[in-house]
C-alpha cells in the first residue's frame, strides 16, 4: 500500500495523481489517466499526465484504482455545540476522511441552535481550526427549530449557510412554512426538510407494521411522512421556493416526488444510507442501533428507494450520521435515542447496490458528489479542471469488516456492526492535501 | 410428593423465560404438566416444599402490579425461596438511573431469579443481557406476558382437555395488549383457533398475519366460540380518541348475555383482570358459571411456581 504515499517529495506544491481510472459522475467521464493538482485545485487531468510528464510534482501511483471527486454529505449530525462527548467537528472529520469524505454539511441542532450569524461564524471557525475535511453548516429555518418565527435567512446565507432546516422535526405550521419558502425563494435558499407529521408520528419508535406489532413497538404509518410531503409541495407550488426532502424512506413518497418533478417545481430530495441498505427486519430483537428517524421501513420500501436511486427520482445519498453514546443507545428501544454514524461506512455500504447491479456506478457516485454541490451551490463534486482538488481514491472490491471499535467517530452506534463490505476509500485528498490514506491508517 | 417425581423428567432447556415465542408446544404442554402438580399442591394444607431453599427471588416491579407481583411472590415463597419486592416508588430509577444500571446493581446482590415488569417493550430482554441470574417477563409494555398466556391455557385445558378445534375469542383492546399477543402466540402453538374482536382503533397493525381472524363485531366473532377472553379496557384510550365513550364501548364491545348467547353454550368467559365491570364485562357475566376468573387467579399461583421450578435447574451460583 505504499504506493499511495508520495514517491518524492516535490518543491513546487505539484501533486500528480498518475494511472488512475478517472471518473467525473458528472460528466460520465471513466477513462485511465492522470491528474495534476497545483495550489489545491485540479490544474489538468488526462490520459496524457503520466510519472513521465510530471516533472517536478509529487507523484502518487494510484495502481490503476478509480479516482473520483470527494463524497458531499449534505446532512451530518455532530455533538459541536453542545454534545462534545458524542462528536466534535473534528472527530466527524477524521470519520469523513476515512470515509472518503471531503464535504460534510452540518445540521443545526445543536445545542445552542444554529439559528445565528455568530454560530454559522463559529462552525467555520472550529472546522478551519480543528477539521480535515471542508464544512458547511446548515442553518435552522426557524429561531431555535421552534417553528414559529423565521431565521435571518439573508444574513445567515451570506454568512456562510448553504441550507436551512428544522432539524429533526417537521415544522408543522403551514403558513411558517409558507412564508419560509417565499422569502427563501428571493434569496435562492434551499429548504431542507424533516418529513414527519407529529401528531401521526407521536410516541412511534418504528415502522407500523407486522413486526412492530410482534414487537409491541408503536409503529410510524408511511402517511406520517406522505402526508408532510404532500403538503410541502403544495406549498412549494405556491411559493416558488427551493425545496429538498431530506431522507424519504417508503415507496408512497416517491410517487410524490415523482409528481412534483414532472410538474416542474424546484423539488429534488434525498435517502440516507440506512434507507437503501437495511430494512426493519434488522431490528430484531430490539437492536437500538437500528433506531432512527425516519425508521427503517419494509424490505418493500427499501427496494422502492434503490430504484428511485437508479432511476434518478432520488437526487442525493446522506450517511444522516448521528453519533449516540451509550447513555442514549443502551436503554429499552422505546426510550432509546434515534440515529446511527455513517460517515465511515457510508462508501463502502453504497458499493453494496453497485455490487448487486442495482446502481449504475456514475448515478451511485452522482448522488454523492456533483448533485449535493448543485444543489448547496458547492464548487466541489466534480473531476474537472479548475474545481477543488477534493478527491477520492476507490477500491472498488476490497472486502472488510466493520469493527465498531475501529469507527473515527466518537460514538460507535453503526447499524453495520460486524458487516462485510466490499471497498472502500483508499486515499482522500482536501483542497490537495491528503487527509486520509488506508495504507497508513493500518484499519 | 408427586410434584416433584414425574415432572423432574423433564428438562426446560431455557435460562429465562422472557416470553411464549421461543417456546415450543412440547414446552408449553410440560410446563402446564407441571402446573398442574403445583395447582394441586397449592390445594393442600402444607404448600410447602423447599426445591428453591437458599434461593433469592427478587420481583422487580417498573410499573404497579397487584396481582401478578403477589402471585410471584406467593409462588416463590411456596418452593421456600427468599421472596424481595421492589417497586419503582422506592428504587433510584426515579433518580434517573438507567435500567442497565439497576439490573448491574441488582445483579451484585446475587439473586438467583429476578422477577421483571416495566413498561418498555424489550426492556426485560434487555435486563436479561446483563445479569448472571434467570429472568422471568412479567410483563413488558405491549410485547409478552408469558405467564399470563400459561395460566390462561392451564385454565382452558382444565374445562376443556384439549386446544386443537377450540375457537378461542380475544376481545378489546388488541393494540396496547401484551395479554393478547401472549396468548395469540401460545393458543397457536397449541392449536387452537384464534379470533380477534375489536374497533379498528384499538387493532394492531398487521395482527392478521400472526395468524389470527379479525373481527370488527362481538356478535360475529363470538359466533360459536368456546373461549370468550375478554380485555382490560384503559381509560387513557378515550383521551387519546381510541374509543368516543365508555358507554358506545361497553354498547358494542361489552361482553353481556346477548352477545355471549352467540358463543357455545358451554363457552367459558375468561379476563385477566382488574376488571373493569360494565366497561368491558357485564357484572353478571362476569360472576357467572361460566366464568373461570376467578380460577385464573388460582392458576396464576401455581404456572408461576411451575416456571420458577424449570428455571430451577439453569440457576447461577451452584
Amino acid at each position: 500500500m505504499e504506493r499511495f504515499s508520495p514517491q518524492r517529495q516535490a518543491a513546487s506544491g505539484l501533486i500528480a495523481l498518475v494511472n488512475a481510472r478517472l471518473f467525473d459522475p458528472e460528466t460520465e467521464l471513466d477513462r485511465q489517466g492522470g491528474l495534476l493538482i497545483e495550489d489545491g485545485r485540479i490544474s489538468d487531468l488526462g490520459p496524457h499526465i503520466t510519472a513521465a510528464s510530471a516533472g517536478a510534482a509529487e507523484i502518487i501511483d494510484c495502481a490503476g484504482r478509480l479516482l473520483a471527486p470527494g463524497l458531499i454529505d449534505m446532512m451530518v449530525f455532530t455533538g459541536e455545540p453542545g454534545h462534545e462527548h458524542r462528536e466534535t467537528l473534528a472527530t466527524a472529520s477524521r470519520a469523513a476522511a476515512a470515509g472518503g469524505v471531503t464535504t460534510i454539511v452540518c445540521m443545526p441542532n445543536t445545542d445552542p441552535v444554529i439559528d445565528d450569524v455568530a454560530l454559522v461564524d463559529f462552525i467555520l471557525r472550529r472546522a478551519r481550526d480543528t477539521a480535515l475535511v471542508h464544512v458547511h453548516p446548515m442553518a435552522a429555518m426557524t429561531k431555535g427549530l421552534r417553528g414559529e418565527e423565521m431565521t435571518e435567512i439573508g444574513l445567515l446565507s451570506g454568512a456562510g449557510a448553504v441550507a436551512f432546516s428544522n432539524g429533526k422535526a417537521s415544522l408543522a405550521n403551514a403558513r411558517v412554512m409558507r412564508n419560509v419558502l417565499a422569502y427563501a425563494r428571493d434569496f435562492g435558499a434551499l429548504i431542507v426538510h424533516h418529513l414527519e407529521d407529529p401528531d401521526l408520528a407521536k410516541d412511534a419508535v418504528m415502522n407500523e407494521g407486522e413486526v412492530s406489532t410482534r414487537l409491541g413497538l408503536r409503529g410510524m404509518p408511511a402517511a406520517a411522512e406522505t402526508i408532510m410531503l404532500e403538503r410541502d409541495i403544495r406549498l412549494v407550488e405556491l411559493t416558488g421556493g427551493r425545496y429538498h426532502a431530506g431522507q424519504i424512506s417508503c415507496r408512497a413518497s416517491l410517487d410524490i416526488i415523482r409528481t412534483a418533478k414532472l410538474m416542474g417545481l424546484p423539488v429534488t430530495c434525498g435517502v440516507s444510507i440506512n434507507h437503501l441498505t437495511l430494512n426493519e427486519n434488522d431490528i430484531g430483537p430490539y437492536r437500538t442501533f437500528f433506531k432512527m428517524k425516519p425508521p427503517l421501513r419494509a424490505e418493500d420500501d427499501r427496494r422502492a428507494m434503490v430504484e428511485g436511486l437508479a432511476n434518478g427520482d432520488i437526487d442525493v445519498i446522506v450517511s444522516a450520521h448521528d453519533p449516540r453514546g451509550a447513555e442514549g443507545k443502551r436503554r429499552p428501544f422505546a426510550e432509546a435515542a434515534d440515529g446511527a454514524v455513517g460517515l465511515e461506512t457510508m462508501l463502502s455500504a453504497a458499493l453494496r447496490l453497485y455490487h448487486n447491479g442495482e446502481v449504475g456506478l456514475s448515478r451511485l457516485l452522482r448522488a454523492l458528489t456533483a448533485t449535493p454541490a448543485r444543489l448547496l451551490g458547492l464548487e466541489g463534486g466534480r473531476l474537472q479542471k479548475g474545481a477543488p482538488a477534493d478527491l477520492v481514491l476507490i477500491d472498488l472490491d476490497t472486502p472488510w469488516i466493520v469493527e465498531p471499535e475501529r469507527l473515527r467517530s466518537k460514538s460507535k452506534n453503526t447499524p453495520f456492526d460486524g458487516a462485510r463490505l466490499e471497498g472502500r476509500a483508499l486515499l482522500t485528498i482536501v483542497a490537495g492535501h491528503p487527509v486520509y490514506n488506508y495504507a497508513n491508517a493500518g484499519s | 410428593m408427586t410434584f416433584a417425581a414425574e415432572p423432574s423428567i423433564f428438562a426446560f432447556p431455557h435460562r429465562h423465560l422472557l416470553g411464549i415465542e421461543g417456546l415450543s408446544r412440547e414446552e408449553i404442554v410440560a410446563l402446564l404438566d407441571l402446573s398442574e402438580e403445583a395447582a394441586k399442591l397449592s390445594r393442600q394444607i402444607d404448600k410447602k416444599r423447599d426445591d428453591l431453599r437458599g434461593r433469592t427471588l427478587i420481583n422487580l416491579f417498573f410499573e404497579a402490579s397487584t396481582r401478578t407481583q403477589s402471585s410471584f411472590e406467593l409462588a416463590g415463597k411456596r418452593l421456600g425461596a427468599d421472596v424481595m419486592n421492589m417497586s419503582v416508588g422506592t428504587s433510584s430509577v426515579q433518580k434517573g438511573e438507567t435500567l442497565i444500571d439497576t439490573a448491574v446493581t441488582l445483579n451484585s446482590m446475587r439473586p438467583d431469579l429476578l422477577v421483571v415488569r416495566h413498561h418498555a417493550a424489550g426492556a426485560v430482554e434487555l435486563l436479561s443481557q446483563k445479569v448472571d441470574c434467570s429472568v422471568i417477563n412479567a410483563g413488558d409494555g405491549s410485547h409478552e406476558h408469558p405467564t399470563q398466556a400459561l395460566l390462561d391455557a392451564l385454565t382452558i385445558r382444565r374445562h376443556k382437555g384439549r386446544f386443537e378445534g377450540l375457537i378461542v375469542a380475544i376481545c378489546g383492546d388488541i393494540l396496547h395488549s401484551r395479554v393478547a399477543r401472549s396468548n395469540i402466540l401460545c393458543l397457536n402453538t397449541l392449536g387452537a383457533r384464534v379470533r380477534v374482536i375489536a374497533p379498528s382503533t384499538l387493532l394492531a397493525p398487521g395482527i392478521e398475519r400472526l395468524g389470527v381472524e379479525v373481527y370488527s363485531s362481538m356478535y360475529e366473532g363470538l359466533t360459536d366460540a368456546d373461549i370468550v377472553m375478554m380485555l382490560r379496557l384503559q381509560r387513557e384510550r378515550m383521551v387519546s380518541s381510541l374509543i368516543p365513550s365508555q358507554r358506545e364501548y361497553f354498547h358494542f364491545f361489552g361482553l353481556d348475555y346477548e352477545k355471549l348467547a352467540r358463543a357455545k353454550p358451554d363457552a367459558l368467559v375468561m379476563h385477566p383482570g382488574p376488571m373493569n365491570r360494565g366497561v368491558e364485562i357485564d357484572s353478571n357475566v362476569a360472576d357467572d358459571e361460566r366464568s373461570v376468573i376467578r380460577e385464573q387467579v388460582e392458576m396464576g399461583v401455581a404456572v408461576r411456581m411451575a416456571v420458577l421450578q424449570a428455571l430451577a435447574r439453569h440457576l447461577p451460583n451452584r
